[in-house]
């Protein structure tokens, strides 16, 4: 297979390549190239993870006890909507596509950057813009309405900032806009030649799908926000009953974009597991056709769903059985990537470094919060477990056991990729276990409780709930420390973590055929592909076994 | 770095000329869909209400100022014009014209705001501004039976109509701003027949606003008008 020539006699990380290519902050804060705009995304979005656990901490502290004896009901309110706010637009949304994509898409492809490098670059400073509003707003009072702001409460009787946390969620919205039009346009215009379509890693696919969803949904919660402060600003009334306006249209308005929203988290993330998986059996994805069109099929489909989470707030039971319909459908294309890595792993050869941990991580969880969704899917279940901590588990397991496992899991595989640095094995193994019972032990129980009826967002409950609500707790603060520990040994792998050649893992992928870390312009030579994704029957077999990391 | 002479707009990061300007054609097209996206929210709600509340709907847009929004259509389409020709001049070459027709896109933009400023004015003497001046009297005449219609309804009209024709001038503004500067930069000469995609994907934006305009415009202004 055709390889650009790296040269050997050279450490990896001595030799010019992204990150000590100008060491001013000017060149990092003024770059165009996509691997630094990542790099800037990785620690901004990281900074946010732990500002949206924070307030996570504060909640599961004052669920300890049954009594609300930490904190005032009001200030609970503030409490649960900024972590909702904080980890869905500043983390979730944001995390796979501007960090793994933004630094992967170009490697992946071939190419030398992104379509548009400078609007890359504005959407780190849309983000970042967005997060100082939205500290700003989190250090002046907070908001009460929960991250859903559900008119009238935010439209008229809070009396707290709606105007200036919409203003930070429409700005990082714009962010997340101008990064879905990069990739679209970036691979279906900058692929290397002889990448075809249906050569390309699904990484890809996934982000290109993704793409699609932000394109196209994020305008409409840009609009609906703008609508909440106008009507709160200038007394236009859009959502008010007096005027003969509909609070529901709100909810429709809103849910519109949020429920894709969730499809733009959990589809990248997908996308990594779909890598992990075939390094780590070395195998080709079975039914590679097949994945990559669900992802289409999810970004599609996500658009057709969105009244699920209104199937009592008042809309006809006819529209109810229609999306209830359609959200058992869209169950459909996730099942059939769960049963195709299952697939690839099948006869596979297996080995458990962290990142296939992580990838097994996400196959067992998010088959459950993806179950528990059919649950919530049923009108009748739905009826008894809405606004409970079903719900608040089931969202929890496909984004924190979804998405936040298939972002660790990619940290970890392309870390050398991007440091030149292999992480310390052990640890991570040791956080990965961390994380992984200390997330069943957080959420796992909040299923429990959600069934015999603990409302969600209540700052007490009967003390009957108590006992599962201290597992939860309890669980919380594993999860915690596993997530910690990457933080500091990551850090300390960029020092003093064994340095790391090309491809570590013997991976099949572009990304894998420049230096670790790769030079500025990603490649000595434009590669020209010739051969089909996931080549790993044509790997020799001295390398067959996938090493490792020590 | 040494390279091959190549037009001084090409990015390095793409192969050629050609692979840049269908970058970016596509990316001004796909920004395009997301406007569309935007503005679609309010048509949704303008929908919802419309059908729910059709008597108030009527009279609301009866009482718009329908030659000041008519006048504003034609003179958005004549801009359109412009646009056009403008492009065509870049493609031709043709420095002085193309500035000439970009400054005058600017023009006809401005006397779009104006308009609007004029009809602004005339709603808020009318007491027809949401919030606690209105005051909404008229009724609906359906063919010359005049039906009463509930003021409360009639003010979540005037609402839509402030939010879209609002939104839509905001969007009006930009690109006045947009097209001066194009209009600066042409000046100095950096568009040539070999380069000339940022006039070509302002145009684009130019004729997605103007569209827009044209489906408020009857929607909004000519509700159940008869001759």
């Amino acid at each position: 297979m055709a390889s650009t020539v790296i040269p050997v006699n050279q450490a990896p990380s001595q030799k010019l390549n992204y990150l000590n290519n100008g060491h001013s902050l000017k060149s990092w804060l003024l770059t165009t190239d996509h691997k630094r705009i990542a790099i800037l995304y990785l620690i901004s979005v990281t900074a946010f993870f732990f500002l949206g656990g924070f307030f996570a901490m504060l909640i599961r502290l004052e669920l300890l006890t049954p009594q609300g004896d930490l904190m005032q009901a009001d200030t609970y309110n503030k409490v649960f909507t900024m972590h909702g706010l904080i980890m869905v637009f500043f983390f979730l949304i944001p995390v796979v596509p501007a960090v793994l994509g933004n630094f992967l898409v170009p490697l992946m492809i071939g190419a030398k950057d992104l379509a548009f490098p400078r609007i890359n670059l504005l959407s780190w400073y849309l983000y970042v813009t967005g997060g100082i509003l939205i500290t700003h707003v989190m250090l002046t009072g907070g908001v009460d309405t929960g991250w859903t702001f559900y008119s009238p409460f935010s439209t008229e009787y809070t009396n707290t900032k709606i105007v200036e946390a919409g203003l930070a969620a429409f700005i990082a919205g714009f962010s997340s806009i101008f990064t879905g039009l990069n990739f679209i346009v970036t691979i279906h215009r900058m692929r290397a030649p002889g990448l075809t379509w249906s050569r390309l890693p699904l990484f890809i696919w996934a982000n290109y799908a993704t793409s699609l969803i932000m394109i196209l949904g994020t305008p409409v919660i840009a609009i609906t926000i703008v609508l909440v402060a106008v009507e709160r600003l200038f007394h236009l009334g859009i959502f008010d009953p007096r005027l003969g306006g509909d609070p529901l249209l709100f909810q429709h308005l809103f849910w519109f974009y949020s429920h894709p929203a969730v499809y733009i988290m959990i589809l990248p993330s997908m996308g990594v597991i779909s890598e992990l998986i075939t390094c780590f059996s070395r195998k080709r994805i079975f039914g590679y056709k097949f994945i990559a069109l669900s992802s289409i099929a999810i970004a599609v489909l996500g658009f057709l769903v969105w009244a699920h989470h209104m199937f009592v707030a008042g809309i006809s039971l006819y529209a109810a059985m229609i999306f209830s319909f359609l959200t058992f459908f869209i169950g459909v294309p996730s099942a059939v990537k769960v049963f195709n890595w299952t697939a690839t792993l099948y006869k596979g050869s297996i080995s458990y470094a962290t990142p296939m941990l992580y990838a097994f991580g996400f196959i067992g969880l998010f088959t459950m919060g993806g179950l528990t969704g059919l649950f919530l899917a049923t009108l009748g279940i739905d009826v008894h477990v809405t606004d409970t901590y079903f719900v608040v588990a089931h969202f929890h397991y496909v984004m924190v056991g979804g998405v936040l496992m298939g972002y660790l899991g990619g940290m970890h595989f392309w870390w050398p990729k991007m440091t030149g640095r292999m992480y310390p094995e052990a640890w991570a193994k040791l956080s990965a276990l961390l994380v992984f019972v200390g997330f069943n032990l957080t959420f796992f129980p909040q299923f429990i409780l959600g069934y015999v009826g603990m409302p969600r967002r209540y700052w007490q409950y009967p003390p009957e709930f108590q006992a599962l609500n201290v597992l939860s707790t309890a669980g919380a603060s594993i999860l915690a420390a596993g997530y910690l520990l990457p933080m500091i040994y990551f850090v300390w792998s960029l020092r003093y973590g064994k340095i790391a050649d090309a491809n570590p893992w013997h991976a099949a992928g572009l990304e894998w055929k420049t230096t670790s870390p790769p030079p500025t312009f990603n490649f000595d030579e434009t590669p020209v592909v010739t051969w089909e994704a996931y080549n790993y029957d044509e790997i020799p077999p001295w390398e067959r076994r996938a090493p490792v990391a020590r | 770095m040494e390279h091959e002479a190549h037009n001084p707009a090409l990015r390095h990061h793409f192969a050629d000329a050609q692979q840049q300007k269908n970058a970016a054609s596509l990316g001004m097209w796909l920004f395009i869909v997301t406007e569309i996206m935007f503005f679609g929210g309010m048509f949704c709600a303008y929908l919802v209400y419309r059908l729910a509340h059709f008597n108030a709907f009527a009279a609301g847009s009866q009482q718009l100022n329908i030659w000041m929004g008519a006048i504003n259509t034609s003179v958005l389409i004549v801009s359109s014009v412009t646009v056009v020709l403008a492009v065509k001049a870049a493609e031709a070459g043709k420095r002085k014209v193309l500035v000439g027709y970009l400054v005058v896109t600017v023009l006809l933009g401005m006397t779009f705001l104006v308009i609007k400023g004029f009809e602004y004015r005339e709603k808020f003497e009318k007491h027809h501004v949401p919030g606690p001046t209105f005051n909404f009297t008229d009724k609906f005449d359906d063919n010359g039976k005049q039906i009463p219609v509930n003021p409360k309804e009639a003010e979540l009209f005037f609402s839509l109509y402030f939010a879209m024709t609002g939104m839509h001038a905001l969007h009006m503004i930009i690109g006045c701003g947009l097209f001066s500067v194009l209009a600066v930069l042409a000046w100095k000469g950096h568009y040539t027949p070999g380069y000339f995609t940022p006039v070509e994907n302002a145009g684009l934006y130019w004729h997605l606003v103007d569209i827009i305009w044209i489906y408020l415009f009857p929607l909004l202004y000519l509700i159940s008008r008869h001759s």
